[in-house]
């Protein structure tokens, strides 16, 4: 896997055909060329058709998520990035510690070999990094002009090694809430990619593994009521799930919640909220009043945390809504965003 | 953010705030005409930070909202065509036609596609010889140049396959119409910032003496409107009614002259229906004769296209300032952002639509 040269005869087949979904040779070739090599040789038994695992806890956390990004590059991550970290972050979210995933390919024909192994590179170095094992996949091809080139599915598998229940409903009254840094990174890197759109200095995606960070958080022995990461939606749509689930208020200083200066520029131009741009390496954290400056502190002292603050508390009051103070000091209501956000007019 | 934190500053909209509370004595309604103006009073609660007596009413000023049922649905009939491209500012795409939205025309195998700026359709008309590439022009004198501009070029490249859509509106005649209505409620305008920036102040001094209403133009900051409001109360408290300019670091009295060139050399004034409040005389724009190869309405044979309004809506009324968005029986129950029954509750800039996303408390 040293090797940054396509493992396949790319001579023979530099792009993908229906036959490497078609399960014959082809198809074969491309398993073991390419995803056998880069991520671990074949069991003993051979390759069969499913992988049996054994589990050193008695809860396991699992999820799914799928992966259909537009470009598949953009500065800071690509599809194959985003495919490893979106399903670890799940998994991290409930405070398990991720061990195994599965991946699915869905490749459009016409794929360029090339840009299949970079994804494929791409997954198998965010997979090291965020210390998981790719253990089972499954490769469709679907026909030239029916699929974006690749389309991902990634599933895990996690341990959960503490006592702990991190679900909306045990946020509290009084819980702080913090966050780990700046948010709508990921959205705008993707975004002024796809849209061909240049600022004088690249937005990268915040795309990374949030396991290792939380994993502090937990070893600490911090009680954390609730956890989510800030996907599709943002910080808005983020606070006001766990608002409705919980059956709580929670306010939020708009003063606090930390925006890069290149982010907020974009955003003004194409007439965005930050609060509702996705991310892929932001989570918000509930915790209990007297641990916030301590868990804060965990935060701060990792890569991933030194923008890490507190952005706002949970109220006594039951209305299931999210309030947000602006920098002008008035309160309005911070709603859950309705579709998709659209480039205004003027 | 350079530029704009220092028109949010916590301290000074507090000041400006308690002078606007020591200077009113009567009720006032003042009426902001820019549907950007609507979204920051209730984005940042500049509303809450004013006297009650001061009563703020929401102007016709969002182009998405105003733009012609019949317009959209010529819009979406183009659209659905085979060898059509349909270029379109983002927030129009969510606007419901009588039956459905541009939206769902893409998700039909329409070629409807987001673009930042009219040239992007030209670069995209040149990509695309073999494809009729059509940009929905709407939006006020804000887009008109650009959109003026788009056309130009393309008369002047010699582009054969590119036209608009056009559907522009003028504010001042909105303005008229209003202050002419029998209901009319509105005692002192906040003009809207961006639209003097490019057309200077000149066509409202008339207007300010005909109707005898303050008139200041107004930026889009929170420390803008603060201000213009101060300086529109000072007005009426002391029975004057003047053109004042709050946004002055944007905005002169003869406003982009060059832009106002490019306007007056492809687009004539014309009559022009506003959604939900009916045709206004001289308040829109349309291609001159010289640039009707450009014309979408007339390089398409459209037909004979009949339109169905919900009659529920109400946005006409709330476009006026007649009414609140939020005293519309429809209001969040039978009409929200995502089952829109008019244009106001779709665009950003909609005055309903603000008023869900910030105001439910209320």
């Amino acid at each position: 896997m040293d090797s940054l040269s396509c493992p396949f005869p790319i001579q023979q087949y530099p792009q993908v055909l229906l036959a490497h979904g078609g399960g014959g040779k082809l198809m074969q070739q491309l398993i073991e060329k390419m995803f056998t090599t880069a991520f671990g040789p074949k069991p003993a038994c051979g390759l069969h058709d499913s992988v049996v695992l054994n589990l050193p806890a008695k809860k396991v956390a699992f999820t799914t998520d799928s992966f259909v990004v537009k470009p598949l590059f953009f500065p800071g991550g690509d599809i194959g990035t985003l495919a490893v970290n979106g399903t670890v972050n799940d998994l991290a979210m409930s405070g398990a510690r991720p061990l195994y995933l599965s991946l699915g390919f869905i490749l459009e024909e016409g794929l360029d070999m090339e840009t299949l192994w970079r994804i494929v590179r791409s997954i198998k170095k965010a997979a090291d990094i965020a210390q998981v094992k790719i253990v089972t996949g499954d490769t469709k091809v679907v026909d030239r002009g029916k699929g974006d080139g690749i389309y991902i599915n990634s599933s895990g598998i996690g341990i959960i090694e503490h006592g702990l229940s991190i679900v909306p409903s045990s946020v509290r009254a009084g819980d702080a809430v913090l966050i780990n840094g700046d948010v709508g990174r990921h959205g705008i890197a993707v975004m002024a990619t796809r849209e061909g759109l240049d600022f004088e200095t690249t937005i990268e995606s915040d795309c990374a593994p949030l396991n290792d960070i939380v994993g502090l958080l937990i070893k600490a022995g911090i009680d954390i009521h609730c956890m989510r990461d800030l996907t599709r939606g943002g910080l808005a749509s983020a606070l006001n799930e766990i608002a409705q689930d919980a059956s709580r208020t929670i306010h939020i200083n708009e003063a606090a919640v930390p925006v890069t200066e290149q982010v907020a520029s974009a955003c003004a131009i194409m007439g965005f909220d930050p609060l509702y741009v996705a991310n892929e390496g932001r989570f918000i954290a509930f915790v209990p009043e007297n641990q916030a400056s301590r868990a804060l502190e965990i935060l701060q002292k990792h890569p991933l945390g030194q923008g890490a603050c507190r952005i706002g508390e949970v109220s006594g009051e039951s209305r299931p809504e999210v309030i947000l103070k602006s920098c002008i000091g008035a309160n309005r209501i911070l709603d859950m965003i309705s579709g998709q956000q659209l480039p205004r007019i003027c | 953010m350079k530029y704009s934190d220092e028109y949010r500053d916590p301290k000074l909209a507090g000041q400006l705030s308690r002078q606007i509370h020591k200077i009113t004595t009567r009720p006032w309604v003042i009426m902001e005409v820019c549907g950007g103006q609507t979204h920051a009073i209730v984005k940042f609660g500049i509303d809450t930070l004013l006297p009650e007596k001061i009563q703020l009413v929401h102007g016709p000023g969002c182009p998405v909202c105003v733009t012609p049922l019949e317009i959209i649905d010529r819009a979406l009939v183009i659209a659905a065509q085979k060898q059509v491209i349909f270029c379109s500012f983002g927030d129009m795409l969510r606007v419901p036609g009588s039956s459905t939205d541009l939206l769902s025309v893409k998700a039909q195998g329409g070629d409807v596609r987001i673009v930042y700026s009219p040239l992007d359709a030209v670069k995209i008309a040149r990509d695309n010889p073999q494809q009729e590439v059509v940009f929905f022009a709407v939006g006020f004198e804000t887009t008109a140049p650009a959109n003026a501009m788009a056309v130009y070029q393309a008369k002047e490249s010699g582009l054969r396959n590119f036209s608009l859509l056009v559907s522009h509106v003028l504010v001042p005649p909105a303005m008229e119409a209003i202050l002419s209505s029998k209901a009319n409620r509105v005692q002192g305008f906040l003009a809207a910032g961006h639209v003097c920036a490019v057309m200077g102040y000149t066509e409202y001094p008339p207007i300010a003496a005909k109707y005898q209403v303050p008139i200041i133009v107004t930026g889009f900051e929170p420390l803008d409107i603060l201000h213009g409001i101060a300086m529109c109360v000072e007005q009426l408290e002391s029975g004057r009614h003047e053109v004042e300019n709050q946004y002055t670091r944007s905005v002169t009295k003869q406003g982009n002259t060059h832009a106002q060139d490019l306007i007056t050399k492809v687009f004539c004034v014309v009559p022009r229906k506003w959604r939900g409040i009916g045709e206004i005389p001289q308040s829109g724009l349309a291609l001159r004769s010289e640039y009707k190869d450009y014309d979408a309405e007339i390089k398409f044979n459209l037909g004979n296209i009949k339109t169905q309004e919900s009659p529920e809506c109400i946005s006409g009324l709330v476009l006026q300032g007649i009414k609140k968005p939020h005293e519309c029986p429809a209001f969040g129950v039978e009409c929200t952002p995502e089952h829109p029954l008019g244009a106001t509750m779709v665009s950003s800039e909609g005055a309903c639509s603000a008023y869900y996303r910030y105001k439910r408390i209320s």
